[in-house]
């Protein structure tokens, strides 16, 4: 074993991170995040559960440095990035990626899909030819056809524009990608393909996923350990089976009480626990 | 300047469009006599010869003289060139300085925005004319000076343009993810933002042009121009001058004038087209289409609503019509949640909204019947849907926030409809509001009547929205993903409240949603729509433990209620030795 970068220390740390929007017209500024701790490990999924307006999708944003951090650290792999200037940034996008929720709008309705797959290689100085090389590669990995390149999004499916955001995610092999809601706009069939290729890519490249979710299952079966928030607070963080089989914070407790399961007797019983817990939280 | 910049295939597009193809060619042609003047002009535009004034047509002289015997034609052209070069030097001082700084404004925000957006507004308020004049007196009497004026002038057009564009372009996910890949600002304008701008701008150039000439002229003809010049405005002006014994000559200057600024203006018209990728529109479907009638015996079927192949399909722009939904059989009887459940492009919503007589234009129903409470509404007309529509059959939307009018309160949004469909009295109509607010058990109703959408959560936009649909005492009910945009705690909560309405009212309700739990926690049978057929229905239990269809199990096994929890993670060395 190497002594020198430890494997099982965190890739990415969160400490104490607060976030907070202008107020309208001269009202106070809101705190999103509200003191976020948070590690992520090499190769890990971190999955994190929370409801609209928790601040889940505010910490992704804060790490790809698309929100300012207004206190606390953000440090990757031992290096401070929320105070990174923005040549730096640039330069990070080659380790830290994103996907979005929406494939619809997250694709420029305008661009080929290699004219945006070219587009990290080319802005980090790739040069014509091994950028083609790269795209037919990445296309390939995120099984599209290899004519796709020279297509525009609107002639894909949801699930094949999520494809293509994955490859473009992928292009620069990252060692972290911000999956922000990824499966969220598909349909239950779609998602599940698109859930395998996320899994499959994590298998092959040790890439580590911040997993950004309001679905408890979907979560629970991507992430080693998962995060939940709530009101710009984490409140609990554990294994994925501790977390969603005995959780500790009441919050959680409701939270998986009140999603529906698709089993009349099992969803009968939920309603009935979450009826008698009504209250706690 | 103008085709330069476009696709190939807008640019096939405009020269597509008769329109367009015509006000280029009169513009080509225009532009291609004034640059060749000199060819097809006898004489100089100033070489006068008293001897020959008001002379008539003749052989050199196509068009004649002026007062001062000058050839009209050689003043026509040589103006021409005055006129249109004037017009170009406004628009690219406008496009210089009015596009970077919208591109920038509209892109960094901040105090530049304030500024820019500021003095703008400020260039705006000013009348052009009067500044022009005022200019004049100041800087000169030259036509291109004060055409340098005008591109200052009209610049906060393009600026406003450009930075309203960008302010939304800049919201988009794409621009967010290219900024996550790495691309520099400038690059980024330049590949995501210039692409959405180019074609409001293109069509811009070409209004602005016409402004610019028709301003320039008007000068001209109040005599504010640069005196000796040749130009349309002055030709005017000398021709009013003269407008008793010679009216002929104000007919060449005002068609050349008019002629271009409308082929500008019809130009800007086809382009808008062109760029934009209009698709016609598809043809309105005759009223009185014969429905196919569905060959079905009435003793089978539910009293509350029943289905029977039902076919629904969108004429598409070409004529031809493509059906979605392909003779479906469906029965929700008194009292009983029936889940129709389905992927996107299944054809649930459009089976919905034929029952509800509310599919978007161009959908129609082609065949089967749809009984509601006994009325056959297949193929109803529009007044008599909607009479249905208040009082037996109600509907819950998917979106609370945007089937709520923001600019009116919760209270009168529930109130008016009462008060036009029931008849109510405003007082009664209040009290019923406020008695519906209480049965969908919103705390503090009084107050929330008070509020407006914007003041109060998703939840409970949608408990309003149930209680309006429960206003007219419905038989039936339709939801269509009703808690498909809420947070789990709250679409529980909702879920629960269309459980105890159902089961205090005796309500039938049809629900429409893509999630299974949901359908198990509430619904009493289920259909499962895959391709614009059901291919399955049953008992809710029966279905979702045991079901028949490969569609319905494909479905079940992609939901990951039971998929294991992800073992703990381990060093990524650890791996490759236990691998």
């Amino acid at each position: 074993m190497s002594t020198t970068a430890s494997p099982t220390g965190p890739l990415l740390s969160l400490r104490d991170v607060h976030v907070s929007f202008p107020g309208r017209r001269r009202r106070a500024r809101t705190e999103v995040l509200k003191g976020i701790d948070l590690d992520v490990r090499p190769a890990e999924t971190l999955g994190l559960v929370g409801e609209s307006g928790s601040g889940k999708t505010t910490i992704g944003r804060a790490i790809l440095g698309l929100v300012p951090v207004a206190s606390g650290t953000i440090t990757f792999d031992g290096e401070r990035i929320d105070t990174a200037t923005a040549a730096r940034r640039r330069a990070l996008s080659r380790d830290l990626q994103v996907i979005f929720q929406d494939p619809y709008t997250s694709l420029n309705p305008s661009l080929t899909v290699g004219d945006t797959l070219a587009e990290p290689l080319v802005a980090q100085g790739g040069d014509a030819r091994a950028t083609r090389a790269r795209i037919a590669a990445l296309l390939d990995r995120v099984h599209l056809p290899a004519d796709a390149a020279h297509r525009l999004p609107r002639e894909f499916s949801g699930g094949q524009r999520q494809r293509v955001a994955i490859a473009r995610a992928l292009a620069l092999r990252p060692r972290l990608v911000v999956c922000d809601e990824p499966v969220s706009a598909l349909d239950l069939t779609t998602q599940r393909t698109i859930l395998d290729l996320l899994l499959e890519i994590q298998e092959e490249t040790a890439v580590a996923y911040l997993f950004v979710s309001h679905d408890l299952s979907v979560v629970r079966c991507m992430s080693h350990r998962v995060a939940v928030i709530h009101r710009g607070r984490i409140v609990e963080t554990g294994e994925s089976a501790q977390v969603t089989e005995h959780p500790e914070h009441p919050y959680t407790r409701t939270l998986l009480l009140s999603a529906p399961v698709a089993d009349v007797a099992e969803q009968r019983r939920r309603r009935a626990a979450r009826a008698a817990a009504a209250g706690d939280f | 300047m103008r085709e330069g910049v476009q696709r190939r295939g807008a640019f096939g597009r405009l020269v597509r469009n008769p329109l367009g193809a015509a006000s280029l060619l009169v513009l080509a042609l225009l532009v291609l006599a004034v640059a060749l003047a000199p060819l097809l002009a006898s004489q100089g535009p100033q070489a006068a010869s008293l001897a020959h004034a008001f002379d008539g047509p003749s052989g050199g002289h196509p068009l004649g003289m002026d007062s001062a015997g000058r050839d009209v034609l050689s003043r026509i052209l040589y103006g021409g060139r005055t006129t249109l070069g004037g017009a170009v030097v406004s628009v690219a001082i406008a496009l210089v300085l009015g596009v970077p700084a919208g591109l920038y404004a509209g892109y960094r925000a901040g105090r530049f925005d304030a500024a820019a957006s500021w003095t703008a507004d400020l260039v705006m308020a000013l009348p052009a004319m009067v500044v022009l004049l005022a200019s004049r007196a100041i800087l000169g009497s030259n036509v291109w000076v004060l055409m340098v004026v005008l591109g200052f002038l009209v610049a906060p057009s393009f600026f406003r343009l450009v930075r309203g564009i960008v302010a939304d372009v800049r919201g988009e996910p794409y621009v967010d993810a290219a900024r996550v890949s790495g691309l520099s600002d400038l690059r980024i304008v330049a590949r995501h933002v210039l692409i959405v701008v180019r074609g409001p701008v293109i069509i811009q150039v070409a209004l602005v042009a016409g402004l610019a000439i028709g301003l320039q002229a008007g000068l001209e003809f109040l005599g504010v121009g640069s005196g000796s010049t040749a130009t349309w405005g002055a030709m005017l002006n000398e021709a009013f001058q003269n407008i008793q014994r010679s009216p002929v000559l104000l007919l060449w200057p005002g068609l050349a004038l008019g002629v271009t600024t409308g082929a500008l203006v019809l130009l800007a018209t086809a382009l808008r087209d062109a760029l934009e990728d209009r698709a016609g529109t598809p043809p309105r479907r005759r009223r009185a289409d014969a429905l196919v009638p569905a060959d079905v015996s009435r003793d089978d079927r539910a009293e509350l609503l029943s289905i029977r192949g039902l076919a629904v399909a969108y004429a598409r722009p070409d004529g031809t019509e493509a059906e979605v939904v392909h003779g479906v059989d469906l029965d929700v009887r008194p009292g009983e949640i029936v889940g129709l459940v389905g992927e996107s492009g299944s054809g649930k919503t459009q089976t919905a909204f034929s029952v509800l007589g509310i599919l978007p234009d161009g959908g129609h129903v082609t065949r089967g019947s749809v009984i509601v409470a006994g009325q056959e509404v297949a193929g109803l007309p529009e007044r008599r849907h909607r009479r249905l529509r208040g009082t037996t059959v109600a509907y819950v939307p998917q979106e609370p926030m945007s089937n709520l009018d923001p600019a009116f309160t919760i209270g009168s949004q529930l109130v008016e409809p009462m008060r036009h469909v029931m008849g109510l009295s405003r007082k009664d109509a209040a009290a019923r509001a406020l008695d519906l607010l209480r049965m969908v058990e919103i705390p503090e109703p009084e107050q929330v009547l008070r509020r407006f959408p914007h003041q109060i959560s998703g939840g409970m936009a949608q408990r309003v929205l149930i209680a309006g649909a429960m206003s007219c005492d419905p038989a039936l009910l339709i939801a269509d993903e009703p808690t498909t945009a809420l947070d789990v705690r709250v679409q529980a909560d909702v879920l629960d409240l269309l459980r105890r309405l159902q089961a205090e009212r005796g309500l039938g309700v049809l629900l429409v949603t893509h999630n299974l739990g949901v359908v198990a926690d509430l619904c009493d049978r289920v259909a499962v729509m895959n391709g614009g057929r059901i291919v399955e229905t049953g008992p809710t239990d029966r279905v979702l433990r045991d079901p028949q269809d490969p569609y319905t199990r494909r479905l079940l096994d992609a939901v990951l209620d039971d998929a294991p929890p992800r073992a703990p993670w381990r060093p990524v060395e650890a791996r490759s030795e236990t691998a």
